[in-house]
């Protein structure tokens, strides 16, 4: 779902920017010496998983995991996915200098959304009601992302409002799978170490 | 164990090369201008020349021709279905039929720029930063007053990739040993969820472990980076060539008019 370089219009580049930055900011606020490897080693295996590949019928996609990536790290999801572009853009040689802002706005802005909506949500409830919420948190911030993703498209110009449709039909799958992945994650992490998910990113490990 | 590693400049050699010598402050600074450069170019002939600079460059900082090809032609796939639609959808002047679709001779052309220029961005990326080692990536944002906390993230999530990645081919192993095959099912996404779900818990105790070793040791904040040297003359130099060619790429767009 990245946009590359010289599709979008220089608005919605500089709005993407102005965006990102501001996000980057109030992610490092929550970073402190305390929870600085944390957050690091967690982005670094949200890294690591945007490099598995699942099948889907014929073909294969990459995992994303925005939605986990936001209920795990909170406002912190922006710098994370900052970094995790840029490295991909460094060392992968993907390029999308210009538009790493809005890539980072479109893939980060659903974690916090997630977070935000469901968050509370999966710390009250268990079990079944959990999973399947877990479940909407996985798929809504793919949807979310596409949209976005199709919403920066469309901005740049009518010619790619169809191109924008097309983002957002190929992604329902993926939707589909990425949610029953976080499920599984998080019900996972809900019984084997709920410090993980209770922690939060403010709290200090060490104390 | 080195056909793992996730995080590998395309160059062999960080201190090869015409690039690899360079301040990396420069090299960034570089890249960010020719970057924002290319993409507000309008005319095909600008886009083709400093692709042919950038891949001249490229050359120049002895790259793996094997790896850079198979990324460039990666992302080429992905920009070839991300225009795909474009041609039919731009009005003009209509060229072809798919379909009942036309394909309009302005929708190509569109396509075909911004194609041209995603391409141009890579290959500057890859000329400019592409021998960057993660430590001097890091030494660079320092200079430039990137903010410490960023930089320092930026460091440890590189740091801990690698380790992460071989704690995940491990897992994986395992899985294999007990016969496990990824396929496109519920059983198989459930087995992959909880697979990341493991990495996280371990990545999770892995960094109290990391926290308690580093407060030991006085860790405070950041990483102490080697001070960059003051920019030497081969620096100097880099950046006026650099200079010169942009002047004669943006000559070049003011000459040629864009063809629609």
């Amino acid at each position: 779902m990245h946009i590359v370089d010289g599709v979008l219009s220089t608005e919605v580049v500089v709005a993407g920017a102005v965006i990102a930055v501001g996000g980057i900011a109030l992610g490092l606020r929550q970073v402190s010496i305390e929870n600085m490897p944390r957050i690091a080693l967690l982005s670094a295996v949200f890294f690591v998983a945007s490099l598995i590949h699942v099948p889907i019928g014929p073909t294969s996609i990459h995992l994303i995991m925005n939605g986990l990536l936001g209920l795990i790290l909170g406002w912190a999801a922006v710098p994370a996915v900052f970094i995790a572009l840029l490295l991909q853009a460094v060392f992968f040689g993907f390029g999308g200098i210009t538009v790493l802002g809005v890539n980072t706005v479109n893939m980060a802005l659903p974690a916090i959304v997630v977070w935000l909506i469901f968050g509370p949500i999966l710390a009250r409830t268990e079990g079944r009601t959990m999973m399947i919420a877990a479940f909407l948190a996985g798929s809504s911030s793919i949807m979310l992302s596409a949209i976005m993703v199709g919403l920066s498209l469309a901005l740049s110009g009518q010619e790619f409002v169809a191109t924008a449709r097309l983002v957002f039909v190929t992604n329902i799958p993926i939707m589909v799978v990425e949610g029953f992945l976080t499920a599984a994650a998080f019900g996972l992490i809900k019984k084997v170490r709920p410090a993980l998910l209770l922690s939060g990113p403010n709290t200090s490990l060490a104390a | 164990m080195s056909r793992h590693i996730v995080l590998s400049p395309a160059s062999r050699n960080t201190t090869t090369g015409m690039i690899g010598v360079i301040d990396p402050r420069f090299r960034i600074i570089c890249t960010i201008i020719f970057a924002v450069f290319i993409v507000s170019i309008t005319s095909w002939q600008a886009v083709v020349a400093t692709i042919v600079a950038a891949a001249v460059m490229v050359a120049l900082s002895l790259p793996e021709w094997r790896k850079t090809l198979r990324r460039v032609l990666t992302m080429d796939g992905f920009i070839f279905a991300t225009l795909l639609l474009l041609p039919f959808t731009y009005p003009g002047d209509t060229v072809f039929t798919v379909w009942g679709h036309t394909a309009s001779q302005q929708g190509i052309y569109q396509a075909v720029m911004i194609g041209l220029k995603a391409n141009a961005v890579i290959f500057t990326v890859m000329a400019f930063l592409g021998s960057l080692g993660s430590t001097d990536l890091g030494r660079g944002m320092m200079g430039l007053y990137i903010p410490t906390k960023l930089t320092t993230l930026l460091m440890f999530t590189v740091r801990y990739i690698d380790v992460l990645h071989h704690e995940y081919l491990r897992l994986r192993q395992a899985m294999r040993a007990r016969a496990f095959h990824l396929r496109s099912n519920r059983h198989s996404w459930k087995m992959t969820g909880y697979l990341v779900g493991m990495l996280l818990v371990r990545a999770h105790d892995r960094s109290e472990r990391i926290v308690w070793a580093m407060k030991c040791r006085g860790f405070h904040g950041h990483f102490h980076f080697t001070h960059l040297p003051r920019p030497a003359k081969s620096d100097y130099m880099f950046l006026l060539v650099m200079a010169v060619i942009l002047v004669m790429l943006i000559t070049l767009e003011a000459l040629c008019p864009p063809l629609i």
